[in-house]
């Protein structure tokens, strides 16, 4: 699918090739795709089929290899990672460090910190050292410090992945709070769980080995028949799944 | 000459009654030790931060000959230095040589590469695991570096207790380019290959035993550190009130 209004971002025959030598690997390859605005779309795939990659390279952290990426530098953007990295210091001056290397001074960082701290209801937990937060606070920080930057365009990299039943409703739900309040925010995300990308998604991707099969709004890629008549493998994957 | 009992208990008489040539010694290459680390620390933290984040043409080769550094003797190191510093040395007109800053020099360009090729492996391990994640929140190079480094900053204290340990055991440099003087540049390990040769033993043998008091220190220092670290990495996360799990 692609989208009519203007895009935040627009592959176009995209490869990317991780590493030299003989043991470089095409972790995508030809990847044509177009998000716009508003848009909640979800990657899903085996491990190593490219999610990952492909969020990198939306997200800026990666350049590709070959054909073209289109953007808007100006986007703000943010990205939540499977195990957040928090560092060795307070709640509160984790979200503040993110808005400080984005240029805004330290004590209006710390401000705004708690704003967002509240936002994902951890106001509470705003002097605790960050790394004796359970698994599921961890990720709310990331988000909290994501949320933060204001992002129009949110990536999130399988972000509940790592966390127990309970943290993974919270914190779905939060992403859906958040995405929810702001319509114009853009949301990528990669995900294993079927229901959270049936939850979250208005779009879906299916990648295999590099390559973009399916890409499908999420009523039609889960409607049995079409997925089966127009991409069998995908629709093997959500079977398996 | 006098057995090693008779050796020891006369050392050990030395130190419990404060003897204040021994005294004068302790300080001496105490200080001299740590003003020789806090250089080499204040150089070598920076540096090697910086070589495990930044990526650029000839790093292979600088890491080559910051490792091959680590293994250069101290005897070496007090030579070079001394070279640096002797009257028709470009460092000559300093006229350090033979001084406390002459040793502090000797040691801290010992140290220098100890400090900063520990500190590029701790940080290149951090960068690994979190460099993309600050990246993604807007940290270039030299901000990945600093952070990673603050982050690592119990990891570093060992790196420069461990430099120190380095520093203060080393004889070979001290004794170039401080000339074992008597009361003005004679450490520890100067002194006790002094006294040896003289058959001054008991001497010796304290200045030793207290050199091994000294490391034993450091390394308990270093497993304390190790040991509070990982309590605050693993300590049970606790929930506030009010607070959702």
């Amino acid at each position: 699918m692609t989208a009519s209004v203007q895009p935040v971002v627009a592959l176009e025959n995209v490869s990317v090739q991780l590493g030299r030598g003989p043991k470089a690997v095409q972790a995508l390859r030809g990847v044509q795709l177009s998000i716009a605005a508003g848009e909640r779309v979800a990657l899903i795939g085996a491990n190593g089929s490219g999610k990952s990659t492909l969020l990198r390279l939306v997200h800026g952290l990666l350049a590709p290899t070959g054909g073209q990426l289109r953007g808007n530098p100006d986007l703000a953007q943010a990205m939540v990672f499977q195990r957040p990295y928090l560092m060795r210091t307070s709640v509160r001056n984790n979200v503040a460090l993110a808005l400080w290397l984005r240029g805004i001074p330290w004590r209006q960082a710390q401000q705004q910190a708690l704003l967002a701290l509240a936002r994902v209801g951890l106001e509470a937990l705003a002097q605790r050292p960050a790394r004796k937060l359970s698994g599921g606070q961890q990720q709310r920080v990331a988000l909290a410090r994501a949320w933060a930057l204001a992002p129009q365009v949110l990536v999130l990299d399988e972000p509940t992945a790592s966390l127990d039943p309970h943290a993974k409703r919270e914190v779905e739900a939060l992403i859906h709070d958040l995405a929810h309040a702001d319509a114009a925010m853009t949301l990528v995300f990669a995900s294993h769980n079927l229901g959270q990308v049936k939850r979250l998604a208005t779009r879906v991707l299916y990648l295999e080995q590099g390559q973009v099969l399916a890409d499908l709004p999420v009523n039609d890629f889960f409607a049995g028949p079409l997925l089966q008549a127009q991409y069998p493998q995908a629709h093997w994957f959500v079977k398996g799944e | 000459m006098l057995g090693f009992t008779e050796g020891a208990a006369t050392a050990l008489q030395l130190i419990v009654s404060w003897d204040p040539v021994l005294l004068a010694i302790v300080a001496r290459s105490l200080w001299v030790s740590a003003c020789a680390c806090a250089i080499a620390c204040a150089l070598g933290l920076g540096l090697g931060a910086w070589l495990a984040v930044a990526r650029f043409a000839g790093q292979p080769l600088l890491l080559l000959l910051l490792n091959t550094c680590l293994a250069v003797p101290s005897v070496v190191v007090g030579l070079v230095v001394y070279l640096l510093l002797s009257r028709s040395g470009p460092l000559g007109f300093l006229g350090w040589l033979f001084s406390f800053k002459a040793m502090v020099l000797a040691q801290a360009v010992l140290v220098l590469p100890v400090v900063a090729a520990l500190t590029r492996q701790v940080v290149e391990d951090a960068q690994a695991l979190h460099g993309e994640q600050l990246q993604s929140l807007g940290a270039g190079t030299h901000l990945r570096a600093l952070l990673l480094a603050w982050d690592e900053r119990y990891a570093l204290l060992t790196v420069g207790l461990a430099a120190f340990g380095r520093a203060i055991s080393e004889v070979g440099a001290v004794m170039v380019v401080g000339g074992n003087i008597d009361g003005f540049t004679r450490v520890m390990t100067t002194a006790i290959a002094l006294e040896t040769s003289k058959g001054d033993l008991p001497l010796a043998l304290a200045l030793g035993l207290l050199l091994l008091l000294v490391v034993l220190l450091l390394n308990a220092a270093i497993a304390l550190l190790r040991h509070w670290r990982l309590q605050e990495e693993w300590a049970a996360p606790r929930t506030a009130p009010g607070a959702r799990a």
